[in-house]
């Protein structure tokens, strides 16, 4: 399937959408630039620590609210530029959680168990500050309520425990290294809660560096990540998460993101970055186009270490 | 004029806290800095591990986010979200989590969500990412912050991250098994939280630092009384630090 099919029949406007990877690593860099490109609007963004893909989503106001535990570029963006704005200004519905919540939300989601209890968070603001209003609440895919506390049934000292709604996403997004011709899934290094996401999503988009034959895929099954038959979409995209990065194939392209976050600061930058990055390229071959040769080579990832050793990061 | 800076002074001075053995919990920037100096320096057994999922990273380059592939090489294991809080919770572990924070009270409360009203902030930070599952589940943990009135204050505008809550025993009451802020290791010293109160009280000033330059920058009463003056870093410290921990002094500066 091609990137612009995949979209157009997985993500609408007002879709809720899993976003996979974390800061700077595996985000589904294309596939949010597809999305840009679509003009797909009203998104319902569902994530725990997300950073590039989220952003450029939140400033070219694809995203109506959000249910997140951070929004960060790691060292190259100690809060995600377009976010901060976003929600100073009052653009978008925030509802904050923790890493441990959301990944837990998405865990429950994909045991279709309507919630799941945590100890973590008591008598902090993540539970006693909401961010969405009833009204918000009353949305499809929105649960009633941001959490509740009970005493454990099973405790007879009376523990209290935090409960967490569970979170089915309407598409999950994930970028992975390797998915075989027959659908099977293959992430290297971290799966942060990729898994989690998918499997708790109606609909997964899979977007990977490399297509192999299921005889490869099948011959180490001990490695796969996710099934076959929970896939919906695969696209072959070499570079799918640059400027992110992607363990074995590429580093993060530090360059890149300091720019963006500089031209970010403001409207007009960021405007102008949109413009020349993302709606000023037909398609993900063009993106790469602009980038360049050396540009790639320079991040190219060492495919043992699976990093670039000594990358210009500054 | 003393031959090393501010943060080198903090990176060394949290690694010395670290016993071997210790599971640590490390974040992004000088907090990285830290778990790798003492893992290099002071505690050679202690294990770092990242709420991504890395476990035990042989850290061979300083990594620039949780999320860097750095973090995943040399690993005895690359798991995921839900494995990495099994780690930070583990009951027969003992964690230690470094933390950052905008704010910090009296306490070691921490936010590092939002200053002003919640609805409508007057700045938006990243958000809680897995600081309040750290704070709520490992076994002990250090907070890094700058000094500053407006930092260090008497009420949060957003607790993201439980410490003692509001002393004495209430952490405990509100449900949390074990855990709390030890320590507080600023730019010019380091605080620590009274036995029985809970309250921040100064331990060490770094060498040549004035008390009064301490409390200075703290908008809450705190106890100096028994505030004794840090060692300096070592030639050795330093070194490791310098050329093995950030060579290339991305964190250092």
């Amino acid at each position: 399937m091609s990137l612009t099919e995949a979209v157009q029949r997985f993500i609408k406007n007002g879709s809720q959408v899993a976003l996979g990877g974390f800061t700077v690593s595996r985000n589904p860099m294309a596939v949010a630039y597809e999305i840009i490109r679509q003009n797909i609007k009203d998104l319902h963004i569902v994530c725990h620590s997300q950073g590039q893909s989220f952003d450029i989503l939140v400033g070219a106001g694809c995203v109506k609210r959000v249910e997140l535990a951070y929004g960060a570029n790691g060292r190259f963006a100690s809060t995600c530029v377009r976010f901060r704005k976003a929600v100073e200004r009052g653009d978008i519905e925030v509802e904050d959680y923790s890493n441990n919540q959301m990944s837990l939300r998405f865990l429950a989601g994909s045991l279709s168990i309507p919630f799941i209890p945590s100890k973590s968070g008591f008598e902090t603001d993540l539970l006693h500050k909401e961010g969405f209003s009833t009204e918000m609440r009353s949305h499809r895919k929105v649960a009633r309520k941001k959490f509740a506390e009970m005493t454990d049934p099973f405790d007879s000292d009376g523990g209290k425990v935090v409960l967490l709604p569970a979170l089915q996403p309407d598409v999950a997004l994930v970028h992975a290294q390797y998915v075989g011709d027959d659908g099977t899934v293959r992430i290297k290094g971290l799966t942060f809660a990729d898994i989690e996401q998918a499997k708790a999503a109606d609909a997964v988009i899979v977007t990977c560096e490399e297509i192999v034959p299921k005889s490869f895929i099948r011959l180490d099954p001990d490695q796969n990540s996710l099934p076959p038959f929970l896939i919906d979409a695969v696209v072959r995209l070499p570079y799918g998460a640059h400027p992110t990065a992607c363990r074995l194939f590429y580093d993060y392209d530090a360059k890149h993101l300091n720019m963006y976050r500089y031209m970010a600061r403001d409207d007009a930058g960021f405007r102008k970055y949109l413009d020349e990055w993302v709606l000023g390229v037909a398609n993900h071959e063009e993106y790469l186009d602009k980038i360049g040769g050396s540009g790639l080579m320079t991040i190219k990832a060492d495919p043992v270490i699976g990093y670039r050793p000594g990358l210009d990061r500054r | 004029m003393a031959d090393y800076t501010e943060r080198e002074m903090m990176a060394i001075s949290a690694g010395r806290l670290i016993s071997n053995g210790d599971v640590l919990f490390a974040g992004t920037g000088v907090s990285m800095l830290a778990a790798t100096v003492s893992k290099r320096i002071h505690a050679p057994k202690a294990v770092v591990f990242f709420e991504t999922g890395g476990i035990d990273p042989s850290l061979d380059e300083l990594p620039m986010a949780v999320s860097d592939s750095r973090v995943m090489h040399g690993t005895c294991l690359n798991s995921g979200l839900v494995e990495s809080f099994s780690i930070v919770g583990h009951r027969r572990l003992h964690t230690i989590a470094f933390l950052g924070a905008a704010q910090i009270d009296k306490f070691g409360n921490l936010n590092s969500t939002c200053i002003g009203d919640y609805h409508h902030p007057k700045v938006r930070f990243p958000g809680s990412g897995g600081a309040c599952d750290a704070a709520s589940l490992a076994s002990g943990v250090i907070i890094f912050m700058q000094l500053g009135k407006r930092r260090f204050v008497k009420k949060l505008d957003y607790l993201t991250s439980p410490g003692w809550l509001q002393g004495g025993e209430s952490r405990k009451e509100a449900g949390y098994a074990r855990g709390g802020p030890i320590a507080v290791v600023t730019n010019k010293g380091i605080m620590k939280f009274d036995e029985a109160t809970k309250a921040m009280y100064l331990a060490e000033y770094y060498p040549g630092v004035p008390i009064s330059e301490i409390t200075g920058e703290i908008d809450f009463d705190i106890d100096v009384a028994g505030a004794k003056e840090s060692s300096p870093p070592t030639a050795e410290e330093l070194r490791i630090l310098r050329e093995q921990v950030d060579p290339q002094r991305l964190i250092l500066g």
